[in-house]
């Protein structure tokens, strides 16, 4: 009993892992790139009357599909700074393939969010998925239809 | 010299005063006795401890002591003013009237009525906090027992024209409750000047102890009941069972006239301080003070910075500086705070506000540092957020449509 209390605690009090402040601290790719450019992807994901708004950006080489730069800006609670800072991180140098393989528990896992932090990784995920669409249908190609997010 | 971590959480509660403990210690150990033990002198000392507590506590407010019931704090000092008085002027009416923006310990005791058969309206306030009082007039009814608006509220320091609305009450007839947790102690309060017929408040809002405070009861003018809400010895006029908290009262008497000791010295101080961090504040683009500026407590102010998350913000400097904000992320739920949405506020702002209650020991240092410290976070978050970019593009944000979440 005593033992679940302070695991609660944990959980509620103090939710940010060493790692979600780090990012916090020294988030990673913070900016923009030229939307209007062919081979970059947008996906603008949230809204502000939830409290989170993730923009993540990517550009692909066109001759390879490989993603050479990532960039984010968030408006959100920590947790939700540090799952794009993440996502931008392991989407430089992966092919666009292997980063729509990208999943929000792999988020979760790696920050060690708490529960009530999951939507965060959640909406991660979506950025990721959406930058990719609009990558895609710039393209010629067709937009991927995923299916909706449970935890919403 | 500064001293670290920044305590600016003093609507949630209040460092004690060491005088205050320094009153309560020698009735932990030494003068321990039951204030209902009327047939030895341990009982005789707790029962004159209280006594003079009860007088410092009435002196306070401006009433006599015998209209204080002591309890266990204003939560339940709210429900026994509701529900007391939902009982005991059932054959008068069931009809309450109160205000969208009050502590949950009044609109939950307020829903908790409706399901036992009560019917509660529910007044707006306007852009400022406020309450119309043309409203409330035309609110009241035959059936209308009570009227509960608090006195100064706890998020955004709003005070409500109370002495205009206990007129329109007695005018109908109708008793008037307020909740009076955040004001009593920091700015004047007089039951009988502002015409208050039952009034809340608490010791650790005013650098008393936690677990003790209380209902004033008007004994004339009119002679007003409660029925009620624990059944056992009869403590406080049969209203409140339960043996006395001797040394919380002790404290709570001391702090109270603390209070009245200090409070315009107090307050000359914290307000100078309040309104130069509000001023700093005020210089970054895009932050907005919400409630009104006015009719204010002179320890709090509320401010949006628009385009940053609140609980995103707090992260930049919590471990030295406790705030609250009325960001979603805070609390359990993931509605963001129901009293700046009822100021009519948009979802983004509430999530982006941060509440600063300034205390008697407040230093000029520590507003110094809050101001460096909340400002460059404000500025290193807005280089982060899109909103903020879109924003300086000029792109309306309420045009966009945004992907349900």
């Amino acid at each position: 009993m005593k033992n679940n209390f302070k695991e609660f605690k944990l959980y509620t009090i103090m939710s940010y892992s060493d790692k979600v402040i780090d990012h916090y601290q020294n988030p990673k790719n913070v900016g923009t790139l030229d939307k209007s450019q062919k081979n970059v992807g947008t996906g603008l994901v949230g809204a502000p009357e939830c409290g989170d708004v993730m923009r993540l950006q990517i550009q692909v080489d066109e001759e390879t599909g490989v993603i050479t730069d990532a960039k984010f800006k968030t408006f959100g609670c920590g947790s939700a700074i540090a799952s794009s800072s993440l996502a931008t991180e392991w989407l430089k140098g992966k092919s666009v393939d292997d980063a729509l393989k990208i999943d929000n528990m792999d988020i979760v896992e790696e920050l060690h969010l708490p529960p009530v932090k999951i939507h965060c990784s959640v909406l991660a995920e979506d950025a990721i998925k959406s930058a990719i669409n609009d990558y895609r249908v710039k393209n010629g190609l067709e937009q991927i239809k995923f299916q909706e997010s449970v935890v919403h | 010299m500064l001293k670290l971590p920044v305590y600016l959480d003093n609507n949630a509660t209040t460092q004690m005063d060491p005088r205050v403990l320094e009153a309560m210690i020698p009735y932990f150990t030494e003068h321990f006795g039951n204030a209902a033990s009327r047939n030895h002198p341990f009982g005789w000392e707790a029962e004159e401890a209280v006594d003079y507590a009860r007088e410092q506590v009435a002196k306070l407010i401006g009433c006599d002591p015998k209209e204080i019931i002591f309890t266990s704090g204003a939560t339940e000092s709210d429900n026994l003013a509701i529900k007391g008085v939902y009982e005991m002027y059932a054959s008068k009416g069931n009809h309450i009237i109160t205000a969208t923006t009050e502590h949950k310990a009044v609109l939950d005791t307020c829903k908790h009525i409706e399901k036992i058969g009560g019917e509660v309206t529910y007044l707006e306030v306007n852009s400022e906090g406020l309450i119309d009082l043309k409203e409330l007039e035309a609110a009241i009814k035959p059936t209308t027992i009570l009227v509960a608006i608090m006195y100064a509220n706890n998020e955004i320091g709003t005070i409500q024209p109370v002495k205009e609305i206990s007129t329109i009450a007695k005018k109908h007839g109708v008793l008037f409750f307020t909740d009076a947790t955040q004001a009593v102690g920091k700015i004047p309060v007089d039951v009988n000047k502002d015409g208050i017929d039952l009034m809340a408040f608490s010791a650790h809002k005013m650098y008393g102890p936690k677990g003790v405070g209380a209902l004033y009861v008007r004994r004339k003018n009119p002679r007003v009941k409660v029925t009620a809400q624990m059944d056992g010895g009869g403590h406080e006029r049969a209203m409140r069972s339960g043996t006395l908290n001797v040394p919380g009262i002790v404290g709570f008497g001391k702090a109270c006239e603390l209070c009245m000791l200090d409070m315009e010295s107090d307050n000359k101080r914290i307000s100078k301080m309040r309104d130069r961090l509000e001023a700093e504040f005020l210089k970054l683009e895009e932050a907005y003070v919400n409630g009104s500026r006015e009719h204010r407590l002179p320890h709090v102010t509320n401010i949006s910075f628009k385009h940053v998350e609140g609980e995103g913000l707090l992260m930049g400097f919590n471990k030295n500086i406790a705030l609250s904000s009325g960001s979603a992320c805070t609390s359990a739920s993931l509605e963001p705070s129901y009293v700046l949405k009822a100021l009519g506020l948009g979802d983004d702002l509430a999530h982006s506000s941060l509440r600063f209650g300034l205390g008697r020991f407040t230093t000029d240092e520590q507003i110094d540092y809050t101001i460096e410290q909340v400002s460059k976070t404000v500025l290193k978050l807005r280089e982060m957020s899109p909103l903020w970019e879109m924003y300086k593009e000029g792109i309306d944000l309420n045009k966009i449509e945004w992907a349900a979440h």
